[in-house]
This record gives C-alpha cells, structure tokens and sequence, in this order.
C-alpha cells in the first residue's frame, strides 16, 4: 500500500523466477535507506521546529534543500520508495517510531507542538485535495472553506445549551457538514471544467468568508471561543504523562491529529491502488475515453469531491477544538490557495509529498518572523523554485504498477 | 458473403441526422451492419464518419432518426451505457491515458466486470488481488496477440510506447470489454505504411479468432479497406452516396467523383 515505484526494464514476472538472492538483498538494503532517511527526517523536523534562531533555521533548510536535491539526483528517493514498497508493515513500524521520537523530543515545546498538530491539519486537508485535485482533477480553490465547515460546526455544537454531544461525534458531524455545504458546489463543479471550474470554487470560498463575517450567530468577524477536546472521558487540557516522561497537552492534539492524517494517507493509499484510482484518473485525463468505456463521470467526481471534504471537515473541528478560538480569517482565500500550493509543491497526486511541503508552507512564516508579511511572496517564490528545479514536486507521483503489485 | 448477408444486423441507423448548428454533419444516414461483418466506412474529409461513431457511441447526440443496437434502441442511452452493452471504439487521435500504465488503460476497458462499490474496492483487497490478476492475464493475452514484447510492458507508462504500440493498446482496451461491435477510427493515423499493414493483419487475426465480432472501420488507406472490409458504405456531406463491396463502390462513378478520383 505504499509508495509506487517506477518500474524497471530487466523485470520478470513474480511468479516466474524465485525471487533471486541478489534481489533480496537489495530490497533489504534499500529498506535500511529508507530507515536512516525516515531517521533523518525526523530529526531535522525536531530541530527546525524546535529551532528559534533564525539564521539557524534558514541555514539548516538550505541545507535540507540541498540535501533533498542531491538525494533525488543520486536515485536515493527511489530507494527510499523501493524500500518502502518492499516492507508495508516494518515501513508502518519506523514511521510511527519516528513521529514518536519526534514528539519525545518536543514533549515540553508547546509552540512547537501547536505548530506540527497544525502541520498534521493542512496535510489532512491537502489529502483531501489529493483526491480532489490530484485524482480526479477537480479544481478546489475553497479548501479553507471546508476547513471553515467543520470549524464552525465544532463551534457551533459547543454554543449550543442543554445538548452535549461527545466530541468524537462533533469531528464527525464537522466532515458531514462540509460534505453538506460542499454538496451546493456539486452542479457547478460538474458543469464547469478548467479556470471556470475554479472561479467557481473561488467565488465560494469568498462567499463563505462574507456569510461568516456578516453571521452574528457564528460570532461574525469577532469569531467564536472553543472549549478543549473531551475524548472518551480524557481532557485534552491536561498534560500527558507517559513513560515516565511529562508531555505538554498540546501532545494529544499532535496524537490525534497523527491518528487523522494516519488515517487519511491510508483512505487515499487504498484508493489509488484499486479501481477507483484507476477511474478518478481517466476522468481526469480524458472524460470523454472514461466514458465511452462506461464511467460515470459525475459519480465519480461527486465521490472524489465528498470523500476530500470529509477530510477537511474534520480536520477543521479538530483544529478549532485545538485553537480554542476561530474566526473568519482563519478561512481566507490565502488559506486555500496555501493549500493548493502544497499538495503542488508535494508533487501532485503523491500523497506523501503533502507532508514535506505542509510542514515547509506552515513552518516557514512562523520561524523566519522577518518575512512574516511576505508570506504569500515566499510561498510563491518556493513554489516556483522547487517547479523549476522539479517540475513536478519534491516527490512526484510514480506510475501506479498494478501488475507487478506492490513488490519487486 | 452470403453466409453474411443472411446474419442478423447487430447496428441499424435509420434515418440518422446529426446537426452543428446549419451544418448537418449526418443526413438521414441508413446503415445496417450485420453480426460478424467488417464493414468499411470510407469518404473525404469532413464527411461524417467520426461523426456516425460519436453519435453511436453517444457523444454527439442524434437530431433525428434512431440508432439499433442488437435489438435494443441506444439513441438516448449515455455514452456509458454503451460500453455495458458491447460498443467498443477506439479514436482518431488516440485517447490513451497516457501518465497511466499499459495496465491501467487496458483495464479500463473491463468496466463491466470492476468492483464499483466504494467498500468493495477499499476494503474487499484480497477480491481486489484476484481480479488485478485475473484482468492482468486477460490483458497480457490480449496485447500478446498484438506484439509479445508489449505483453512484457504492462506495468510501464503508455507515454513510453511508440505509436503503434499505442495503437495497440487502444484495441486491446476496446476487446477486453468483449464488445459486440468495434468501430475503430482511422487505426492508421500516425504510423508508417509498414506499421499500418502490420497492425491491420493483427486486427484481423483477432477477428477471425473472434468469430462474432463485428466491426466497423473508418480509414483513408483504400488497400487496406480492399483488403479487410466485406462491404463499404460511403459517405459525402453527411448522406451515404454508395454502399457494396468495395470492388462494386471503387467503379461508381459517384464515388470516383467525390472521393476516390482525387485521392
Ligand atoms: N463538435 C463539432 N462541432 C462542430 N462541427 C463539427 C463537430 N464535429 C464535427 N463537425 C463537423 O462535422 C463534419 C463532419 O466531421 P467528421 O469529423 O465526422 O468528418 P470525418 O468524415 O471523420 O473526416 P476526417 O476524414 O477528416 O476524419 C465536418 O464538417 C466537421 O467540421
Ligand atoms: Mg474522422
């Protein structure tokens, strides 16, 4: 269920041959790549999170830049994803090991964890739009709005006297109404294609900032307070204790937002690998193919644009419930197209590549102060960079190899 | 030829008319094709035949007449039931999908026989497996019949085949559907007279290996029509002008006029 790989030239059928020696002991090598990248990461990602100097910060991503490119140049990425491949439940194993090690290390930094539940927020959302933008090719320029959705909805239920409704339910009831509210967006997304299709979406996403501002129910411009997260009897408020060791309380959103986006790039795994990817896919690339070989086209946009809403739903209530604090310019216009920029900057359709340019596109206007303002321009001229360099993301998406299945 | 003659029609338009604004791209067409045959469809540029295929197929839809398909009235059906009912085709300009693997544009074709459900296809893997493996072996046999070295490429990207291969590809996605009928669009464009032969000897063995398959084949190589149709119909400006074997249509003298005598 892991990453695709690129197939090779000199590959023989599975089944044909024993799997030769030689080949085993490559992908056990590639394997152990794979562990010391995963190792590496993570360690880059606590320091620059943990990081407050600013030269240090910008020094240390320069260098993780290069590091990045040279690892793509010299084929490691690949072996990184062979490795993965190779090995579906020991790869599970180390990354859970490194999002642990990473909050060990962050245990008493509570900005720092605010900062990655965030981080873990947008790639949830950007997941979302993997399936939306990457697979089936819808264009979503509204995603914040969706976020909104399930923001305000967690909102709303806390407002709401006399009816206590477990906060489990109210995460889920975020996804239901942004899949609600998305659903007015369903006859103009199937009637438009292209920069029509995304005007459209972009028109919705300033309606939804309009409606907030003017709603005097939903706080207006002032927003709405939150009470922390309640989940099967465990406040989030309090700090964790665990092995002995102290975790600031922002260590359960980081959980539970691990646990959402843990769930989310399984959902879009396990749809890409299976008849459904194959179909978002035609109907991106070619409605008119999909079609006369029997798709129904508006069926599977409609279930590509519900199933990336559920995800932003949610993540929006979990990220109200964190922030103890919304309003509308949580859910801006910049918001959403950030959010395109990333699941761009990631690689299109790679799920996986949404991590790396979430953590880049939040972290960055937060640790380098100095360019606080200029935000949109950084993003911009990262965007462009990485194009021009990779023009389809860090990690671009590999050919789905269905025959040859996840090994080899 | 008369055994042919005698089989029932599997496609019947009657009076079909397909309209773009003033111009009627087809003109009260009449067109019967029997189960089995290989029908040429043949006539300058710009006569309808691409359209006769989308209409059919249900892109286009129909200003007026009906179209038959085994019995069954298709001229308001959507494009996607079609595929269920066995119309296959292939296009003028390929239309593979062409970031995908041979694989998956194969596959495609097999609609009917994929898991649709949303449970089925995330949660169900192990039914999943089989029918990738199964799919898997259809298709491999099927690009085999083409070309063996393409059966060994299923899980590389179509963008990396050459144009034939390509080509190729298209058929096979059309046959895996087991479709009644295929019309396949100029199968030609794009390659050598060499690959062109190649391609057609391959349709044709699987024709023959196919006993019942129908198919109609629109192409501007009148050797090859020579060759592999058993009857042609001929179009100018959307009306069918002649309709035989292509011996018979080669020496009208309307045709000579519209269409052969200045190609
Ligand atoms: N979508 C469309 N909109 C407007 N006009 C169209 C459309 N499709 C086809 N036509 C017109 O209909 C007529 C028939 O076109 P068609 O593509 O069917 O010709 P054809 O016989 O396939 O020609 P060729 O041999 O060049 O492929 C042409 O005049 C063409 O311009
Ligand atoms: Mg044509």
């Amino acid at each position: 269920m892991l990453m695709r790989h690129r197939s090779t030239q000199d590959e023989v059928p599975r089944d044909a041959l024993p799997m030769a020696a030689g080949v085993r002991a490559r992908r056990t090598s590639d394997f152990a790549v794979f562990a010391a990248v995963v190792a590496a990461c993570a360690g880059a990602v606590a320091f620059l999170v943990h990081a407050e100097d600013q030269r240090l910060v910008l020094s240390t991503l320069v260098a993780c830049g290069i590091a990045w490119f040279a690892a793509a140049r010299f084929r490691v990425i690949a072996a990184v994803e062979r490795g993965a491949a190779g090995h579906p439940w020991p790869t599970r194993l180390v990354l859970v090991a490194a999002c642990l090690g990473i909050l060990v290390v962050l245990r008493e930094d509570n900005f720092g964890l605010l900062m990655l539940a965030t981080v873990l927020i947008y790639a949830t959302v950007c997941l979302g739009l993997t399936i939306q933008l990457g697979y089936a090719g819808l264009s979503n320029f509204c995603a914040a709005a969706f976020l909104g959705c399930g923001g305000y909805t967690a909102a709303a239920l806390g407002q709401a006297e006399g009816i206590a409704i477990p906060d489990l339910a109210g995460i889920l009831l975020g996804g239901a109404v942004a899949v609600a509210i998305g659903s007015l967006l369903v006859l103009p997304l199937l009637r438009t294609r292209g920069h029509y299709a995304a005007l459209t979406t972009l028109a919705f996403g300033v309606m939804f900032n309009v409606f907030l501002d003017a709603n005097e129910m939903l706080g207006g411009p002032q927003g709405l307070k939150l009470a922390p997260i309640t989940l099967f009897g465990w406040d989030f408020s309090n700090d964790l204790s665990l092995f002995g060791m102290t975790f600031s309380f922002y260590a359960n959103y980081v959980l539970l937002c691990l646990a959402l986006t843990a769930a989310a790039l399984a959902l879009v795994g396990l749809l890409d690998r299976s008849w459904i990817g194959i179909r978002l896919d035609a109907v991106r690339l070619d409605e008119v193919a999909a079609q006369v070989f029997g798709l129904r086209i508006a069926r599977w946009k409609i279930l590509a644009f519900t199933l990336g809403n559920v995800l932003a739903g949610m993540a929006g209530a979990i990220y109200a419930k964190m922030t103890g604090f919304i309003a509308p310019n949580n859910f801006t216009l910049g918001d959403s197209l950030m959010m395109v920029s990333i699941v761009i900057l990631g690689g299109i359709g790679n799920r996986w590549g949404v991590l790396p340019a979430a953590l880049i596109v939040v972290l960055l206007p937060e640790k380098l102060q100095f360019i606080q303002e200029y935000r949109l321009l950084l993003f911009a001229v990262l965007v462009i960079l990485v194009l021009v360099l990779s023009p389809s993301g860090l990690l671009p998406r590999r050919t789905r190899t269905l025959v040859a299945g996840r090994q080899a | 030829m008369s055994a042919l003659a005698a089989a029932p029609a599997i496609l019947e338009a009657k009076g079909l008319s397909v309209r773009f604004g003033g111009l009627f791209a087809l003109n009260a067409l009449d067109l019967t094709v029997r189960r089995g045959e290989v029908l040429g469809l043949i006539g300058p540029n710009g006569s309808g035949k691409t359209t006769f295929f989308n209409v059919t197929s249900g892109i286009y839809p129909a200003a007026a007449g009906t179209i038959v398909l085994d019995g069954r009235d298709i001229t308001r059906e959507p494009a996607h039931a079609l595929a269920g009912l066995g119309l296959a085709r292939t296009f003028q300009r390929s239309r593979l999908c062409l970031p995908l693997s041979v694989f998956d544009n194969i596959a495609l074709g097999a609609q009917e026989r994929l898991p649709q459900g949303v449970i089925d296809n995330l949660l169900r893997r192990r039914t999943l497996t089989r029918t990738v493996a199964a799919l898997a072996e259809e298709a491999r046999d099927l690009a085999r019949l083409f070309n063996p070295d393409l059966a060994q490429r299923l899980d590389e990207p179509a963008v990396a085949l050459g144009m034939i291969d390509r080509r190729r590809v298209e058929i096979c996605r059309a046959l895996i559907g087991r479709p009644k009928i295929l019309l396949l669009d100029e199968p030609s464009a794009g390659m050598t007279h060499d690959e062109t032969n190649q391609l057609i000897d391959e349709i044709l063995d699987v024709q023959r290996s196919r006993g019942d398959l129908t198919v109609i084949i629109v192409e501007h190589e009148m050797g090859l029509i020579e060759r592999i149709t058993d009857r042609c119909v001929v179009l100018n400006y959307g009306r069918k002008i002649c309709e035989g074997h292509f011996r018979e249509v080669a020496a009208d003298p309307t045709v000579r006029e519209a269409y052969l005598g200045h190609s």
